[in-house]
């Protein structure tokens, strides 16, 4: 009875904000929205019983994706303004694709039933009497650990990648070196000298 | 479950290129000094290695790690050809990048991840390894397409290809993801198995997808758009790299997924292969001919070349995948030594790119014109030279599995593509001279030198190179 309540005020307000997400005239409103959509679906996966996979979308989505979404549309002066005018004159075109993908949607997912032979291949079933969290960590760095050494390769490529592709060395510039600051010493640093009185410099 | 030091042994190929990567990172970064110095001869020497490995190494079957990697003939051979395109590569283009003042060492870190990849790649048994293995080449590949980054035309190779190969992964992941719903597993064994009989609607939708991503990879039309702007505007080493190792790395997963996991969809994968491969030989043949730039015109010539490999898988039988693999391993020597070639071409310094920089080559440098011609020769399938029998071995295949009309298209594809390669040769030979070309590094000689006569004398002692092709080729049935 609760769970249905939750499953109902979760699902409402995810689709009511992701609704929100395309409407909303200001993109900051927009990314908020969105970061509220985030935590509503994480609610839904918790309510399914995936508790490891709530928590990552919170972390990964929330943490990072909507946080670097918010970045950008904060840096760049982007008029969305703009880009909405049309919004209007194309509604009928696109209203009517979204309604064909729509109904395309139902029709499969209506008729889809899942096939007892491929529920007997899946490869590391859910094992009962065990978290999500506890299973995935007893698989991930056994039975896939080739797989999870061949992410950190990939991870690896991108950071050599975006290093060599960003990185400028400039010469010529001023830093600041704090054993050089330390070592100068008053005499090679101040210079006195004689002046005579009311002569000026 | 595989002991552990049993698939380390297995994958020490793979060990090799991981371990000494990131070996190379450290002692890159610790050097502080932005050229490449010995770095490019260690990633050579640890391509070497690998090779030597695989030649030296295991000669049974097995699958590794719960089912992700499987190391057989087929993969063996195939990951070979990958290495030894690498391997000539990184040793042609390095006169070439030190000149262009981009030898940085990561170029042949980001090679050894490519690589890496691509072996992960072709021997991968399941969608996860796949997906990983197309990853980890794809996104060094990326970087190294726009490794020149001050060049505009390399910047917008390098962008072009990640937006579209960003695209394609997406449509592959797709598919994949239709996959594993509807078979229930990842394993290719186990879709074969969930393939058997009674096809469903959802898993042909993502074989659809999951083809759509390897065309990509494998720059058959209709996903060709991007290879004739990256070919031109990569750095020349960086575009041998593309039409050699990943190009057998593409086909190599392509011939796996189809022949190892989806063997009960045969009929319907049949027809889109033999679709993508007609027009592939198509366009490969037509577009090339108004070609001005050498480097476009192997682009066009790279996609009708694949679409000829297709017909050998489009007949889906063994003597099929024997076709495939004597292509893909005549493609990688031709296209290696046409590289060569195109690397040499140097005036006063500078590289000169365009088909009328060759005239009159055959009176300043008759030694090289006359390898170049060789190859230009068996790229245009003229017997007896090495590229006819890649081509008379997938058409025979073709007919003997009664794709008639994919076989007459093919014949009728190549005999217009002739026309172009034989251009550059009439230009070579018959035209008013061009100022002389530099006289090339020996890398560049040896590789052009040693390309030229083996596609030359494969005809003389064919037994050695089509026994083993034939032993690889039966280990996928």
């Amino acid at each position: 009875m609760i769970a249905a309540l939750f499953f109902y005020l979760f699902s409402a307000v995810l689709i009511a904000s992701a609704f929100l997400v395309i409407t909303s005239r200001n993109p900051v409103h927009s990314v908020l929205f969105l970061i509220l959509a985030f935590f509503n679906a994480a609610g839904l996966f918790l309510l399914l019983g995936a508790e490891f996979l709530a928590m990552l979308l919170v972390v990964v989505y929330v943490g990072a994706v909507a946080v670097l979404f918010l970045f950008v549309v904060m840096m760049l002066d982007v008029d969305f303004a703009e880009f909405k005018q049309g919004f209007m004159r194309y509604l009928p075109v696109g209203g009517a694709i979204g309604a064909i993908v729509l109904l395309e949607l139902v029709l499969v997912v209506g008729g889809w039933r899942v096939d007892a032979a491929s529920l007997a291949n899946v490869a590391s079933p859910a094992p009962p009497a065990m978290s999500n969290t506890l299973a995935l960590g007893r698989v991930l760095y056994t039975q896939y650990a080739y797989l999870f050494i061949a992410a950190g390769m990939v991870l690896l490529t991108a950071m050599i990648g975006a290093i060599i592709l960003t990185l400028h060395h400039k010469v010529g510039i001023k830093r600041q070196d704090v054993a050089a600051q330390n070592a100068r010493t008053p005499k090679d640093a101040v210079e006195l000298r004689k002046k005579s009185f009311r002569q000026g410099v | 479950m595989t002991p552990l030091s049993l698939a380390l042994a297995h994958s020490l190929p793979e060990v090799i290129l991981a371990v000494g990567v990131l070996g190379l990172v450290l002692y890159g970064a610790l050097r502080g000094k932005a050229s490449d110095g010995p770095v490019t001869e260690i990633a050579v020497g640890l391509l070497g290695a690998a090779i030597l490995v695989i030649l030296l190494g295991f000669k049974e079957q097995a699958i590794l790690f719960d089912g992700a990697v499987i190391d057989d003939g087929f993969g063996r051979f195939m990951k070979v050809l990958a290495l030894i395109g690498s391997l000539t590569a990184l040793v042609m283009g390095q006169d070439f990048l030190a000149r262009e003042r981009i030898d940085k060492f990561e170029f042949p870190i980001l090679v050894l991840l490519a690589t890496l990849g691509m072996m992960v790649l072709i021997s991968a048994q399941n969608l996860i390894s796949m997906y990983l293995g197309l990853e980890l080449m794809s996104l060094a590949l990326y970087v190294v397409a726009a490794f020149n980054r001050d060049d505009l035309r390399a910047s917008e190779a390098g962008l072009k290809y990640f937006v579209l190969g960003a695209l394609s992964s997406g449509m592959l992941l797709y598919g994949a993801s239709l996959i594993y719903g509807f078979a229930g597993t990842v394993d290719f064994a186990g879709i074969a198995a969930a393939t058997q009989g009674h096809v469903s609607i959802g898993i042909i939708f993502g074989l659809v997808f999951l083809m759509t991503g390897l065309a990509f990879k494998m720059s058959a039309v209709p996903f060709h758009m991007w290879t004739p702007d990256v070919y031109e505007g990569a750095p020349t080493p960086v575009t041998a790299f593309f039409g050699s190792a990943v190009k057998m790395a593409a086909v190599a997963i392509t011939v796996r997924v189809l022949m190892t996991a989806f063997p009960g969809a045969e009929a319907q994968w049949r027809q889109i292969i033999v679709f993508i491969s007609i027009l592939s030989m198509a366009l490969g043949a037509f577009a090339a001919i108004g070609q001005t730039n050498i480097k476009r015109l192997m682009a066009y010539s790279a996609i009708g070349h694949v679409g000829f490999a297709l017909v050998g898988l489009a007949a889906g039988t063994q003597e099929g995948v024997f076709g495939v693999m004597v292509y893909m391993a005549i493609y990688l020597v031709m296209t290696l030594g046409s590289f060569a070639a195109i690397l040499s071409m140097r005036v006063a310094g500078h590289a000169v790119e365009q088909i009328s920089d060759l005239s009159g080559l055959a009176k300043n440098n008759p030694l090289m014109a006359f390898f170049f011609a060789m190859l230009m020769f068996s790229l245009a399938g003229i017997p007896p030279l090495a590229g006819f029998f890649a081509k008379w071995y997938v058409f025979n295949a073709a007919i003997q599995a009664h794709l008639y009309p994919l076989a007459v298209i093919g014949v009728l594809s190549s005999a217009v593509a002739a026309y172009y390669y034989l251009r550059v040769v009439k230009i070579m030979y018959f035209d008013e001279a061009a100022p002389a070309f530099d006289p090339p590094t020996p890398a560049l000689r040896v590789v052009l030198a040693i390309t030229s006569l083996f596609v030359l004398f494969l005809f003389a002692y064919p037994a050695l190179f089509i026994d083993a092709t034939a032993t690889a080729a039966k280990s996928l049935f």
